[in-house]
């Protein structure tokens, strides 16, 4: 799963994005939002990288910095051997048909003045030389490809229903035959029963299509079923990443511990120990000195408020963040430590 | 769509009846006397054959109902002979101006050019302004133009017509000696000279009043504008890798513009009005300085008949704004 021979399709290095705060009297920059700071990622071709993460923790602005929706504040970012961590918005362009993004919202982020012909075929007049008939073939092949019918390519988007949405979202996304699509959050909005099958067809249209997919989403059973690898986000910065199933099955970072905990068990006789994590995430404005997690970690101790831990090697391609796997800890000082979180939750907030 | 067009059109009637009655009983309650100009010398039983000439000695209703058959048959009658040579109206009595003496139609007619010229030319050239800026102070947000488009509007806004006529006659009829202070509505243009000359009375009055204007106009479009720049659509047009300018003229003004044509074509009727103030300080004599006259005269059918078409008018654009509204956004049909 790690590395091997190829090289990855998509790899970020120390990728930041800082919005900055602006207050005061004259409006001068105060200080930054550091909702993206420090993530490194590698995505195989044909691989599907799940993202998951709490409200908040950053990972849309991730899959929109990556694909360089924003004017990221420092980082690489290369897909398909290409950097495009520095280019400006207008040397990208001829480097977007290769990336394209699937967005949470089907009904937000498709404009309401168009047809849905339009909307899909957008990107084929912006980027192609096609002619007018060709691209029409095209759009119809495009809706053929995501189940949509054809009969329905001079409705606007708001004559349909959220999946259907969702699927002209996936149709214009693949309209350029990308290689690359992050979908941020794309089942998010969708009733369960809709669900299912939007995820389906993304399955499908990756072995029709070879494509590799950044997976964002806070359903952690749904990431399960679709993704290769998962990465685990917090405030910011990825505190764990590794093979579904070493993830899922032994998770190494507390807050992996503690989201796996929370996922709903059908089965009474499999519930365990849930772990609940009190507190709110700090402001990641104001990120705590040390590990992020410091605050509603129930293993803390002194080491975690000074030092930020690094990703370390668990297992073979799985990594986490934290100190505990030094095997310097001491177990007992993590219990009595825990115990004092929730006073700093109250200063960090 | 038509059928909506047509009930929105019935349902309108009664409206403007209401609005009718209303405005002519306001008139009949407030206090002055049309014949109060008149000298005292005249004989009191005089001055009732001049009220009962003037129909004054008649109940409110009777009244009311003469001026709305006045209005709605004869005067339509009146346009019908006018254009097609017919004498349908020939022994009707028009609605007729107390202070001319002459049909209250044919006063309204004369002056109507002037205001439409002036008024109607000062709401174009604000909603030509107005656009560009809106949509600049819009796609760079806090730049040093949008900080000055905003000081401008909060002025042109703020500081009336009266003050800002004044300010321009002062600077460049008195001072420069450039520009005639005055509007001259009798001049004819039929060459470059003179229509010259007309251009050099108009702009006076039509930049204080496009200063107006576009000033609203122009925070109307920056606003709609900043509302959809931030909408998920536009993210997905930037993902798509369409050209900047592409995302802003095709996706986000083309939605921007839903709300602002509305609020353009709602304010159509108020260059019918006149711009009361705007046109005494220039002395433009249009549809504003007929109707503050008429009220200082105590004209009744004058005020009756030009505050009725008023209603007539803004109920109209109501209704075509509503229709406006249904063509630009696919997501309301009227059905």
């Amino acid at each position: 799963m790690t590395g091997g021979a190829s090289a990855p399709l998509v790899a970020v290095r120390g990728l930041k994005m800082h919005f900055p705060i602006y207050g005061g009297l004259l409006r001068r920059r105060v200080g930054a939002v550091k909702a993206v700071d420090g993530i490194d990622l590698e995505i195989m071709a044909g691989e599907t990288l799940g993202l998951v993460g709490e409200s908040g923790c950053g990972k849309s602005t991730v899959g929109r910095a990556i694909l360089r929706l924003y004017d990221i504040t420092e980082g690489s970012i290369r897909i398909g051997g290409t950097e495009i961590g520095a280019l400006s918005q207008a040397a990208l362009r001829p480097h977007r048909p290769q990336m394209q993004m699937v967005f949470q919202d089907p009904q937000a982020s498709l404009n309401p003045r168009m047809t849905v012909a339009a909307i899909i075929g957008e990107p084929l007049s912006e980027h192609t030389t096609l002619s007018a008939g060709d691209r029409t073939a095209r759009v119809h092949e495009l809706m053929d490809a995501v189940g949509l019918n054809r009969a329905f390519a001079g409705r606007y988007p708001h004559e349909f229903s959220g999946g259907q949405r969702q699927r002209i979202g996936i149709a214009r996304a693949l309209a350029l035959n990308p290689r690359f699509i992050v979908c941020d959050e794309p089942i998010a909005a969708l009733d369960v029963s809709i669900q299912a099958q939007v995820v389906n067809l993304l399955e499908e249209l990756q072995d029709r299509l070879g494509l590799t997919y950044l997976f964002i989403s806070h359903d952690l059973s749904m990431v399960r079923h679709i993704a290769d690898r998962v990465a685990v986000m917090y405030l910011g910065r990825i505190v764990e990443i590794g093979p579904r199933d070493a993830l899922y099955d032994t998770p190494a970072h507390p807050y992996t511990q503690a989201l796996l905990s929370a996922v709903p068990e059908p089965d009474p006789d499999q519930r365990d120990g849930r772990i609940v994590l009190t507190g709110d995430v700090p402001s990641p404005a104001k990120p705590p000195a040390g590990c992020a997690f410091v605050t509603r970690c129930r293993h803390a101790f002194d080491r975690c408020r000074s030092e930020k831990p690094v990703l370390q090697a668990v297992a073979g391609g799985h990594m986490a963040a934290c100190h505990l796997l030094d095997g310097t800890s001491p177990t007992t000082a993590g219990a009595t430590a825990a115990s004092g979180a929730p006073s700093s939750i109250q200063q960090g907030a | 769509m038509l059928t909506f067009v047509f009930r929105r059109l019935l349902l309108s009637i009664p409206t403007l009846l209401v609005i009718g009655l209303v405005v002519f009983l306001l008139l009949d309650l407030a206090p002055g006397d049309p014949l109060a100009n008149q000298p005292l010398s005249i004989p009191p039983e005089v001055r009732e054959q001049m009220r009962a000439a003037l129909g004054l000695d008649k109940p409110v209703y009777v009244q009311f109902f003469l001026w709305l058959y006045q209005f709605f048959v004869v005067e339509p009658l009146v346009l019908i002979d006018r254009t097609f040579g017919t004498a349908f109206a020939a022994d009707q009595v028009r609605i007729l101006s107390w202070q001319f003496r002459s049909p209250v139609m044919d006063v309204i007619w004369q002056r109507m050019p002037q205001t439409l010229w002036v008024v109607g030319m000062a709401y174009l050239v604000g909603v030509l302004i107005a656009i560009p800026i809106g949509i600049i102070s819009a796609v760079r947000q806090y730049s040093i133009f949008d900080q000055i488009g905003t000081l401008i509007s909060m002025i042109g806004f703020s500081v009336p017509t009266f003050f800002t006529g004044v300010l321009l006659i002062v600077i460049f009829s008195v001072n420069l000696g450039w520009l005639p202070s005055i509007y001259d509505t009798q001049l004819v243009v039929n060459d470059w000279a003179s229509f010259w000359q007309q251009v050099r009375q108009m702009i006076m009055p039509v930049a204080v009043l496009a200063l107006f204007n576009a000033s609203q106009i122009s925070r109307y479009m920056r606003a709609s504008m900043l509302d959809n720049l931030t909408q998920d659509y536009v993210r997905t047009a930037r993902a798509k890798g369409v050209r900047e300018n592409a995302v802003v003229m095709r996706h986000v003004l083309r939605n921007s513009l839903i709300p602002v044509v509305t609020v353009i074509a709602l304010g159509v009727p108020t260059i019918f009005g006149g711009a009361i103030i705007t046109e005494q300080v220039f002395k433009v004599n249009g549809i504003g300085q007929l109707l503050i006259s008429a009220i200082q005269n105590n004209d009744i059918p004058m005020v009756q008949t030009l505050t009725f078409i008023f209603a007539v008018l803004i109920v109209l654009f109501n209704l075509i704004a509503d229709v406006l509204y249904g063509l630009l956004d696919p997501r309301i049909r009227y059905d």
